[in-house]
């Protein structure tokens, strides 16, 4: 062997000893893959909010979140017909009331939905026209949401019968089905677990 | 599918194939209880209202099933012509029907908010009646519903 091989060998063998000396295990090299970790679950919590306030947002919440006391109907969000107000209890005036019309299921011949314990939300609940951060602010602020924990909070929104009724709202009287939140419910549900696992934390925007 | 409930003080019971048949149609075609009558069948016109435990309830959006041990009132049993409902007295006084066939819905409702609100104002009318009448009787519907109020508490005080 003349040198200049004997020196291209010995390359070769001192990249790879420190190739195969950088262990993982080392420290100052661990602190990668944690501030991964961190980001990452940053960004499934954004994620999870973009989810759960996509459709918290939807017509089919806000509709009965009403800003102005006066219930929406449609994919419009129109003013509910027959001049139906809140009135007292959010169930509508005292002889004419939601469950006139409203019972605990569907109505298919009608067109009228239906959910057990259809009402507006509360006035201290109101949604319409807030922004999605105001809206996750509200949710968890005890003094509008009903004095709830931020447990009773993700356990209402991923178990009520009225909220869930978003992903089977029927159809209207025409017979057209009424549009669904664009997130289907099963992913809605872990989304928002996991977004009040991982501290309930209200993006910026 | 058997459903019991008591219609008008009676005792009744059916054998329906779909609990889902609106009790609108069990009313009139099964009980032949014509009076409670269909207008629009999507629950905006309240022609065809009803009580059931004591609430007004459009039956067109009802379905059968939920009637299941409730006590259910239509028109023929609000009075009679013996001893019509204060609602009824003060529809004849007033002479509100027209073409009529809304009136037994207008009734029902009538008599629920004098029932929740014995002395209503016009507001309390204006927000609980949201029946449809196309003849245009309005007006002197508002007016057989105070007459009916003072009626019903003046036999409240006889009785």
């Amino acid at each position: 062997m003349n040198s200049k091989v004997i020196a291209y060998v010995f390359l070769l063998f001192l990249f790879a000893s420190i190739v195969l000396a950088a262990d993982f295990s080392d420290p100052a090299l661990e602190t990668i893959p944690e501030a991964s970790t961190e980001r990452r679950v940053e960004i499934n919590s954004a994620e999870n909010f973009d989810k759960m306030m996509v459709v918290l947002m939807h017509k089919r919440c806000v509709n009965c979140h009403p800003s102005d006391n006066i219930p929406k109907q449609g994919e419009d969000s129109h003013p509910h017909y027959f001049g139906m107000a809140r009135g007292e209890g959010n169930l509508g005036y005292e002889a004419t009331n939601c469950n006139t019309c409203h019972q605990a299921e569907n109505n298919d011949f009608s067109g009228v939905p239906g959910a057990p314990e259809w009402s507006l939300a509360p006035a201290s609940m109101k949604w319409e026209g807030l922004s999605r951060t105001e809206i996750a602010q509200s949710m968890l602020d005890p003094r509008r949401n009903g004095g709830r924990t931020p447990h009773e909070v993700m356990e209402h929104l991923t178990e009520h019968e009225l909220v869930l009724w978003a992903w089977t709202p029927g159809i209207d009287a025409a017979g057209n089905p009424r549009e669904q939140p664009p997130v289907p419910k099963e992913e809605y549900i872990q989304a928002v677990k996991e977004w009040f696992e991982a501290g309930a934390i209200i993006p910026e925007n | 599918m058997q459903i019991s409930f008591s219609i008008n003080g009676q005792a009744q019971s059916i054998d329906i194939e779909d609990g889902n048949t609106p009790l609108l149609w069990v009313v009139r075609d099964i009980l032949n209880l014509k009076g409670t009558k269909f207008g629009c069948g999507k629950s905006a016109c309240g022609a065809c209202t009803l009580h059931i435990d004591g609430e007004a309830i459009r039956s067109c959006s009802y379905a059968v099933k939920f009637a299941e041990g409730k006590n259910i009132l239509t028109i023929e049993g609000l009075g009679s012509s013996e001893a019509p409902h204060p609602v009824q007295q003060a529809w004849i006084e007033e002479v509100v029907p027209q073409c009529g066939y809304c009136q037994p819905g207008f009734m029902m409702a009538a008599a629920a908010l004098i029932e929740k609100i014995p002395n209503p104002s016009d507001d309390d009318i204006d927000n609980n009646i949201v029946n449809v009448c196309r003849c245009g009787t309005y007006v002197r519907m508002r007016k057989a519903i105070h007459r009916a109020a003072e009626l019903s508490q003046s036999s409240n005080q006889t009785s």
